[in-house]
């Protein structure tokens, strides 16, 4: 090794060669769970202040329409973020058997910049500022500064890859690298505008009209695709197989599954906008793409769930285990759901109904989180060098919380969700509208509480997680007195 | 025949183009000879040695 390095002074390499920079990989860890609650509050919050109104105190900046976006971007881009940047810092150097690409000071540049856009972003919410496009509300400030951080994120990802021992990229790293690229030219393109004036946050669009709308959902639909797929299926195509100690199910069936959701994830977008101004023919273009996409997906699901076959007994023995592996049933079913949703049709019923909230929510509690929450199970032991878990009855205990949790979520939706639409056009006799709107928002009002009822527990669950993963990285066991608390020397 | 006149034929045909494309991936990743080297590559995070 001509890069060899001295031993390492801060105790994380394990051997001669330059040691895998893992102080970053905690502090990204660390941040994936903190965001993770402040995300959850966040929408068991909002979902209260649906079932309750008065729960908005009266105060603009405590209003649903500024902290549902709060809601969102902590969920997507604070939780989901810092779970993929810090989970793919960790498997490219294992798997690409190198070090980060520019060592800790550009990897720390990448973590305190996420932390700042995440803070950035959530206060101009608050205060009023959104350049009103769904997932994309921050405005010009914040999305420029981002820029910086993800190209920075970009260089160590691709550097690293560059410089790799390994001859072959393992197809984790083809996701995330994916993820990555793509993220970066939505973001670039969706947040295209002219601020007013240098030290104003106000800004306008360079699109407009049905352009901007395409553009929108061209962005917001590949946020789903690129960002909640691709980089969290690299997640399980790395973390499945290391909990399971079993190589994937098919791993032509992996390369198979990427290019194919590569090639047709990009096309979905227009089925956001059915029956509107855009074109009708794209919007059938959309629809299409996206009832193909059944294929690649549930290939990926087969792949990751086949990964089990014959050691199924470790879903009884590892709870989190559990965990990834029903995270990919559901990302099964979302994925089966949203095709459903994405014909013109079905759409006619389903948009702009609670239905839309249940199937987003299907895919990020059930896939996102609960991926995430397998991943984290698997890395807090062995980042903080522990033999084990604190309690596994406690990730018991989160897992059934979790998954009722999201089923009171998902099933009150539904039925909210197909009233609200049937409602809404359900005509008399004479050819009014049957239903006032208000008679639609009283009737879903039950469903309403079932769901933040859902979310609580969803919420409890993953407290239980943090308490968990807390006591694990001291060092503490359940049952055990802390003195005597196991923990791992590090291997030879 | 100028290029601009191909041009709009090319474009019209890009669905031909990635269809044949991903065959072309598809059997790349299938290939018999292959076997062996995906094999290989499946066990990369469990070969980690360190």
């Amino acid at each position: 090794m001509q890069k060899a390095s001295p031993a390492s002074p801060m105790g994380y390499g394990m051997d001669a060669e330059q040691p895998y920079i893992e102080d970053v990989v905690r502090a990204f860890v660390a941040a994936t769970v903190f965001w993770a609650v402040v995300a959850f509050l966040a929408g068991v919050y909002i979902a209260l202040q649906l079932a309750f109104p008065a729960l908005n105190l009266g105060l603009e900046w405590t209003t649903f329409g500024r902290l549902r976006p709060v809601h969102t971007s902590a969920a997507i881009f604070a939780f989901g973020g810092n779970a993929l940047i810090g989970t793919s810092f960790y498997v490219v150097q294992r798997t690409c058997r190198a070090a980060l690409w520019g060592g800790p000071v550009p990897a720390w540049f990448v973590f305190w910049g996420y932390q700042l856009f995440i803070v950035l972003a959530a206060l101009g919410y608050v205060m009023g500022y959104t350049q009103s496009k769904e997932y994309a509300e921050p405005e010009w400030y914040v999305d420029l500064w981002l820029t910086l951080v993800w190209v920075v994120y970009f260089m160590i990802f691709i550097g690293t890859l560059i410089k790799r021992e390994e001859p072959h990229i393992y197809v984790a790293n083809w996701f995330y690298l994916a993820f990555i690229i793509t993220v970066a030219m939505l973001h670039i393109v969706n947040n295209l505008s002219l601020p007013v004036s240098i030290f104003g946050a106000k800004s306008y669009s360079a699109f407009a009209g049905v352009q901007d709308a395409l553009t929108q959902w061209w962005y917001g639909h590949n946020a789903v695709g690129f960002f909640l797929t691709a980089g969290f299926l690299a997640i399980m195509y790395y973390f499945i197989p290391k909990a399971a100690g079993r190589p994937i199910y098919s791993y032509r069936l992996s390369i198979i599954h990427f290019w194919s959701l590569i090639f047709l994830y990009i096309w979905a977008g227009p089925h956001h906008l059915h029956y509107t101004a855009l074109p009708d023919w794209a919007q059938t273009l959309g629809m299409a793409f996206s009832v193909m996409l059944w294929m690649p997906s549930w290939g990926g699901m087969i792949n990751g769930i086949m990964t089990l076959s014959g050691a199924w007994d470790k879903l009884r023995t590892d709870p989190g285990l559990r965990f990834s592996v029903t995270a990919v049933g559901f990302y099964g079913m979302a994925t089966f759901e949203g095709p459903v949703m994405s014909i013109r049709q079905v759409n006619a019923l389903s948009h702009y109904t609670d239905w839309t909230v249940g199937h987003v929510h299907s895919g990020a509690l059930g896939w996102n989180a609960f991926v995430t929450f397998g991943a984290l199970y698997y890395l807090v032991p062995v980042l903080w060098k522990r033999a084990g878990l604190y309690s596994t009855r406690l990730v018991a205990w989160h897992f059934w919380l979790g998954t009722l949790g999201i089923v009171l979520y998902i099933t009150a939706m539904w039925v909210s969700g197909i009233m609200q639409g049937l409602m809404w056009r359900a005509y008399d006799e004479y050819g009014f509208l049957q239903y006032s709107f208000v008679e639609t928002v009283a009737a879903m009002r039950p469903f309403y509480m079932i769901r933040a009822l859902g979310g609580i527990l969803f919420l409890g669950g993953a407290l239980l997680m943090v308490y968990n993963l807390w006591r694990t990285a001291q060092g503490h066991v359940a049952g055990q007195p802390a003195a005597r608390a196991a923990t791992v020397q590090p291997a030879e | 025949m100028e290029l601009g006149e191909i041009y709009p034929l090319l474009r019209s045909l890009w669905t031909v183009w990635f269809t044949a494309l991903f065959i072309g991936l598809v059997a790349w990743a299938l290939w018999p000879s292959r076997r062996e080297e995906m094999r290989r590559a499946a066990r990369i995070p469990l070969d980690d040695q360190r």
